[in-house]
């Protein structure tokens, strides 16, 4: 039977690992390597890093460190922020990358997904979307969360789904930092309405945020701060998820 | 030393990485003497079916594969490159594969609980003793990644369930494939390519 994932994210900012609430207000949470290595051998279903600066100056560093990371971690990696073009994408792929993660680029010309996808695959293209609620529905945010996209969240997965992404790395901005729980309303919307696998991200406090959030559908839960700061083992975790039946890999 | 096949074909450094940690030297090369002289051969594989197999007429390496596995050494293929042993495959148009398995490869149709691609780790049954699987317990987690699967049960060696019950492993003879990912399935997956290199270390 298929597991249901757990995904350590590091947020990564010229090469070391930060946390931030609400996509701001940034705390130092160590070195990416060393996190990573930690997660791989806690049984992490998967690593999610992104790249929450990407800037086109700081890009070579970002290679590096995806590099070190990927030389010393057996499970799949994705990794996100900034990514352009298709060379952008090539050359994370080959410094190790299993899938890239595109949100802004994607939503600025849509065709540079199709063309990702006819390149390097379905399974290696996930959509992130930001997403926060705006007079009562869910809208899509760019650039890091500073831009409102103006679609619908809605519109934008079925026309991702048709483009052929492979996953959608879903994070409530309201959420993200806020240890409150993932925003249930939003994830549940996106689970119902997905033929493709999707990870729910932003809000996780305690392990109980992460049984909630799998039995309304969603595939995988990514989480940042709770594992960074040692308030909960991934391997506790799982435990835990299982006592509660939800099917884990242990 | 082990060779593996060097196509373009997605992460393949990964697998590389992966030999290494197991404690086995290798080689990621397209040359067709480097394969002729190794040990045993792994043909990787992320990407789509016919992609693939016309990568690997370009680079001129049919041959060197199916001289490679004539030569009775241990072959492994992995993913894409374990559907490229069947007859033939569906992804993007009907293409011909190696036919060391009979069979083909089609796609997974989705339904409501769930999703394509098969994302994620999944359990693995064993169906026969393949010593790719030693020290390895039955029904342990592997991670998969693939909207194509193999419908044939030529040579199975392992099953998983996912949409319906698929051929998750196979192995003829010296030829050995396995549908999900061992370079990304942490210690389980290094102990498979233990298995496999030691399997070349003995028969050379």
């Amino acid at each position: 039977m298929l597991a249901k994932r757990i995904i350590p994210c590091l947020d990564v900012k010229e090469g070391r690992v930060v946390k931030g609430i609400n996509f701001v207000d940034l705390k130092d949470a160590g070195d990416p390597v060393e996190q990573a290595i930690i997660y791989d051998s806690q049984l992490a279903d998967e690593l999610v890093f992104l790249d929450i600066t990407a800037s086109y100056e700081k890009r070579s560093i970002m290679i590096d460190v995806v590099a070190s990371c990927a030389q010393n971690i057996f499970m799949p990696l994705t990794v996100g922020g900034g990514i352009r073009n298709i060379d952008d994408i090539r050359n994370l792929l080959k410094a190790g990358a299993d899938k890239v993660s595109i949100n802004s680029a994607a939503v600025r010309n849509p065709d540079f997904l199709n063309e990702a996808v006819k390149i390097f695959g379905s399974q290696c293209i996930v959509i992130a979307v930001d997403a926060k609620k705006v007079n009562n529905d869910f809208f899509v945010f760019i650039d890091g969360g500073r831009k409102a996209a103006n679609i619908k969240v809605i519109d934008w997965l079925n026309e991702v789904q048709e483009r052929g992404a492979g996953e959608i790395l879903l994070t409530s901005m309201d959420k993200d930092g806020t240890k409150e729980g993932y925003d249930l309303e939003l994830t549940k919307l996106v689970c119902k309405n997905s033929s493709i696998p999707v990870i729910a991200s932003g809000g996780a406090g305690n392990v109980e945020h992460i049984k909630e959030v799998f039995e309304i559908g969603a595939d995988a839960a990514l989480a940042a701060s709770i594992f960074h700061f040692g308030e909960v083992s991934i391997i506790e975790t799982k435990k835990y998820l299982l006592q509660h039946n939800i099917n884990v890999r242990i | 030393m082990i060779a593996v096949i060097d196509y373009d074909a997605g992460n393949v450094a990964s697998v590389t990485k992966a030999i290494e940690k197991a404690g086995y030297q290798t080689y990621l090369t397209k040359d067709p003497k480097t394969i002729k002289n190794s040990s045993g051969v792994v043909l990787p594989g992320v990407g789509a079916f016919g992609d693939c197999i016309d990568k690997l007429k370009k680079y001129n390496l049919i041959d060197s594969i199916l001289e490679s596995i004539e030569s009775k050494k241990p072959f492994l293929g992995i993913c894409v490159g374990f559907q490229l042993l069947f007859e033939e495959g569906y992804e993007f148009g009907i293409h011909k594969g190696l036919g060391i398995f009979k069979g083909s490869c089609v796609k997974f149709t989705p339904n409501a609980n769930q999703k394509v691609p098969h994302m994620g780790w999944n359990t693995v049954y064993y169906t026969k003793v393949c010593k790719l699987f030693d020290g390895i317990k039955n029904n342990s987690y592997f991670y998969f990644v693939h909207s194509y699967y193999t419908d044939s049960d030529d040579n199975c060696a392992a099953k998983t369930d996912y949409i319906c019950t698929f051929t998750s492993a196979s192995q003829k003879d010296n030829v050995y494939g396995v549908q999900f990912h061992p370079e990304k399935s942490q210690i389980l997956g290094l102990k498979i390519y233990e298995n496999f290199c030691r399997m070349c270390e003995e028969t050379c």
